[in-house]
């Protein structure tokens, strides 16, 4: 047994720090976020130069064809950097979806273009409900024609199309849409987190391409979800991960009644509290995506644990993290805010505590294992 | 990553799984009381011998000393069989977990043949004299003593909260050998034979009723000088080694017997009525018992990462203490829960009205020592401070 990464898994990751602290540092970071949509060209096509844009893609559709736990090792640095745009939405959100959801052509036409880092895309699923039950999807498809309103779609405005599920005949569907496809409008949410724009969009008589329908559809949902919410979680631990750094270097230098306040016990515990959430994040997050590549039928349970646990401990240590600092950490100028930001953005993102709860509740208390019986309970919900 | 057990692995646990499930005895889960206590114990002791008679005692031990000379893989293998299978615990628990790996480490080659049989055979039962009354987390400040006459030591002094006191035939004390030293300097750390003339034992009744810990006096005991472990002098270091064990390991049979607890309490949780339906029913209900399974689940996730560092580095670290406050703190966490999901029944400690025995009582006020032995939630977080995260140090 070995619960930890391989050298080469080891080397990805510092490559990815490496890069990232050259091409994004938190100059760079806020920068982005000052601007309308976060998105940077020139970062976008160095990020596909390094392949990452293929990470998890089979290699025929252009991708990298790696594994879980290397996209997880990947994307904790993302998020220990606070890249900000659109990576996940559009690689791991879309690009999961079209390759659960697409026929071969659409998957070398849609997921191609995302591997070979041309297109960026994004997933439009809530609605006025901000529900991410996928019973709660309520706007309909009439043939191939959507109108309705979506919202709190990350990076829509910087996405050359749009994966948007809707109910057509009573059963979900996944249909694909260019941005610049007639009645579509996209407008901006301001949000907490400046570093992922977003928005609102509604169809008007907007035509769409279908790529999944009915079950087929509700399980490709169900994986895109899965894996970009694993690599979520990798994110947040990432982000722990230096709120941890920063604030134990703040606690070390800054000195009150003559000595460094890391000295003093109500200090260094929140520290050590700090590092016990971070660690035990890893944990989870790993875990769930080692479960994921390895098919293991647990995978939606580790997930659900994962997330529920990240999307607490990142706002606990981002707590701590602001507390320790002082009034240092209430400026604009210093930078734990915007980790703690990204924090709330990413706990009501696939699902908050709550949710993931309730979803763990319904396996491990009413004994619902495995999804055959959850498919059951939700085509009758669908239909009935 | 690769969390799957080696074939090998998978026939040892299938052959573990095989033997407790022919030879766990049923229904063993009473004496709780105080005048059962004793009962109790000697059923544990018996219970012990035979998985030592059938080879399972001290599986990553030399062989040569009655182990089974396998790996720490397979300990852990065997404590989590153990535990899933709702097996007693053994009897001799400190001097398996602690003090026996404490002598192999240390040990001379005569010491390691003395002692390390008795210990898996549950013949010499052992227990843990650190604490004293003035030295609790500040350990250093040990005061009992030790002085060379001869080829004895001769020692005076109390320690206190030594929990199998009563049943011990063998202590591992900590001393002060040298009376001009202070704090770290000048400990050593000897085997006492708990029948020596001198030895005075004193049951301590503790928060849940019953009297697991003692005070014990020792009064010009003499002890034979090859009784020091380790380096006279050296006894701090020795007694790391200790604690470090105890961190490492206590949580490892811990978990799958949470995991056990959990499944019980869910069982419960279809028949107990909460504001009209069943606790299963329950929204708030259903979110704190998801919150335990989520605790119980990464205490084992995290516990395969802490096993996989004591494989590549031979030794635990200090990254025990982040186990030690995670799954103290979630035990008692769980255990409200429990508590909550019980209501009034909780409160019941005995009797035919009482949910499984009072067992459920019993656990939730047991859980405050949880934070307190093997080094205080304070302290583990003075270590992680200061030891893994750099901070100054605090005291
Ligand atoms: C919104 C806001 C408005 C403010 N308005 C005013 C104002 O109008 N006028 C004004 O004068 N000031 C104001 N302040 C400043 C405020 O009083 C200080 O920020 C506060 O006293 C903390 O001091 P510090 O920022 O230097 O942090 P530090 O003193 O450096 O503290 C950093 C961390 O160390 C901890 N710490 C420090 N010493 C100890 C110790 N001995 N034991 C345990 N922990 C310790 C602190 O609790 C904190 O968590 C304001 C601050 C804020 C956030
Ligand atoms: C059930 C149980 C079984 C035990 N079994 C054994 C045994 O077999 N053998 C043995 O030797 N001992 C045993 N102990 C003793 C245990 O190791 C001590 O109780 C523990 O180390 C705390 O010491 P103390 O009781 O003297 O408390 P104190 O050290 O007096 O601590 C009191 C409080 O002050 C806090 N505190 C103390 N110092 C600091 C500091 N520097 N920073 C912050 N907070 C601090 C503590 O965290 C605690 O909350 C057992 C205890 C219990 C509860």
């Amino acid at each position: 047994m070995q619960f930890g990464l391989t050298e080469t898994q080891t080397t990805l990751k510092n490559t990815v720090r490496k890069f990232l602290a050259a091409e994004c540092p938190p100059a760079e970071v806020r920068k982005q976020m000052e601007t309308e949509t976060a998105f940077d060209a020139a970062l976008w096509r160095k990020i596909a130069e390094q392949g990452w844009t293929g990470i998890i893609f089979p290699e025929e559709y252009g991708g990298f064809g790696m594994g879980m736990v290397e996209m997880a090792a990947t994307l904790e640095e993302m998020g220990r950097a606070l890249l900000p745009g659109p990576f996940s939405s559009t690689v791991l959100l879309a690009g999961s979806l079209v390759e659960a959801a697409g026929n071969d052509g659409q998957k070398k036409q849609y997921l191609g273009s995302i591997c070979r880092g041309e297109a960026k895309a994004t997933v439009a699923l809530l609605e006025d409900s901000a529900s991410w039950s996928r019973d709660a999807v309520q706007m309909k498809a009439t043939g191939l024609t959507l109108n309705g309103r979506k919202l709190f779609v990350p990076d829509a405005a910087v996405a050359d199309f749009l994966l948007v599920v809707a109910r057509m005949d009573g059963d979900l569907a996944v249909f694909v849409v260019p941005s610049n496809a007639k009645g579509l409008r996209i407008t901006n949410l301001p949000a907490m987190d400046a570093t992922r724009k977003l928005y609102e969009v509604t169809f008007d008589n907007v035509a769409a391409e279908l790529l999944a329908h009915g079950s087929h559809a509700r399980a490709a949902l169900d994986r895109a979800l899965d894996i970009a919410t694993v690599g979520l979680v990798a994110e947040m631990t990432g982000g722990m991960q230096r709120l941890l750094e920063i604030t134990v270097e703040y606690a070390k230098t800054r000195k009150q009644f003559g000595r460094a306040i890391g000295e003093f016990q109500a200090v260094q515990h929140q520290c050590a509290d700090m590092l016990v959430y971070t660690e035990s994040s890893r944990s989870a997050a790993y875990y769930a995506a080692y479960a994921i590549q390895e098919g293991i039928p647990e995978a939606r349970l580790a997930v659900s644990v994962a997330k529920a646990y990240a999307s607490d401990a990142y706002r606990e240590v981002g707590n701590r993290a602001i507390q320790v600092h002082g009034g240092m950490g209430f400026t604009w100028e210093n930078d734990v805010h915007l980790f703690y930001r990204r924090a709330k953005a990413s706990e009501v993102a696939y699902g908050d505590a709550a949710f993931h709860r309730e979803r763990i509740a319904k396996v491990v208390v009413d004994g619902k294992v495995g999804s055959a019986e959850e498919e059951k309970v939700l085509a009758t919900d669908a239909h009935g | 990553m690769d969390l799957n057990l080696t074939p090998t692995e998978l026939g040892f646990r299938d052959q573990v799984r095989a033997w407790l499930a022919a030879n766990v005895p049923a229904d063993w889960e009473k004496h709780r009381t105080e005048d059962e206590m004793l009962a109790r114990f000697e059923f544990l002791r018996d219970w012990q011998k035979k998985v030592f008679q059938a080879g399972w005692a001290g599986i990553a031990w030399p062989k040569e000393y009655g182990g089974r000379g396998a790996t720490l893989m397979e300990q852990v293998i065997f404590t989590e069989e153990m535990a899933r299978a709702g097996a007693p615990p053994l009897a001799n628990v400190l001097g398996l977990m602690l003090i026996g790996p404490t002598i192999i480490a240390f040990g001379t080659d005569a010491q390691k043949k003395r002692f390390l049989p008795n210990i898996l055979s549950a013949d010499e039962i052992w227990c843990q004299g650190f604490s004293e009354p003035n030295a609790g987390s500040d350990l250093a400040n040990v005061r009992t003593e030790a002085k060379l006459d001869g080829d004895h030591y001769v020692i005076n002094g109390q320690k206190v909260w030594t929990s199998y006191g009563w049943a011990a035939d063998w202590c591992a004390l900590l001393t002060r050998s040298d009376p001009n030293s202070a704090k770290h300097k000048g400990l050593s750390y000897i085997l006492v034979d708990m029948k020596s003339p001198g030895v005075e034992v004193r049951p301590l009744r503790q928060l849940t009723g019953e009297s697991e810990f003692c005070e014990l006096f020792f009064r010009d005991v003499r002890v034979p000088a090859e009784n020091v472990l380790g380096q006279v002098g050296d006894g701090w270091n020795v007694a790391l080694g200790t604690l470090m064990h105890e961190r490492a390991t206590l949580g490892a049979g811990m978990q799958v017997a949470f995991k056990r607890q959990f499944d019980r309490l869910v069982e419960l949780s279809h028949t107990i009525q909460r504001n009209g339906h069943t606790a299963a029913e329950d929204p708030v209900m259903r979110q704190k018992l998801a919150q335990s399974f989520i605790e119980i689940e990464i205490m084992r996730l995290n516990q395969m990462r802490a096993i996989t560092r004591i494989n590549q580095k031979g030794v635990p670290g200090p990254e025990g203490s982040i186990q030690k406050i995670f799954w103290t703190e979630l035990n008692q966490r769980f255990q409200q829960v429990a508590a909550e999901l019980l209501g009034p029944y909780v409160q019941l400690t005995k009797g035919d009205r009482a949910i499984d025995d009072g067992g459920w009582a019993y656990s939730f006020l047991r859980t405050r020592g949880n934070t307190i032995e093997a080094g205080t939630s304070e302290i583990q977080r003075n270590i992680v401070g200061h030891f893994v995260l750099g901070l100054p140090k605090s005291y």
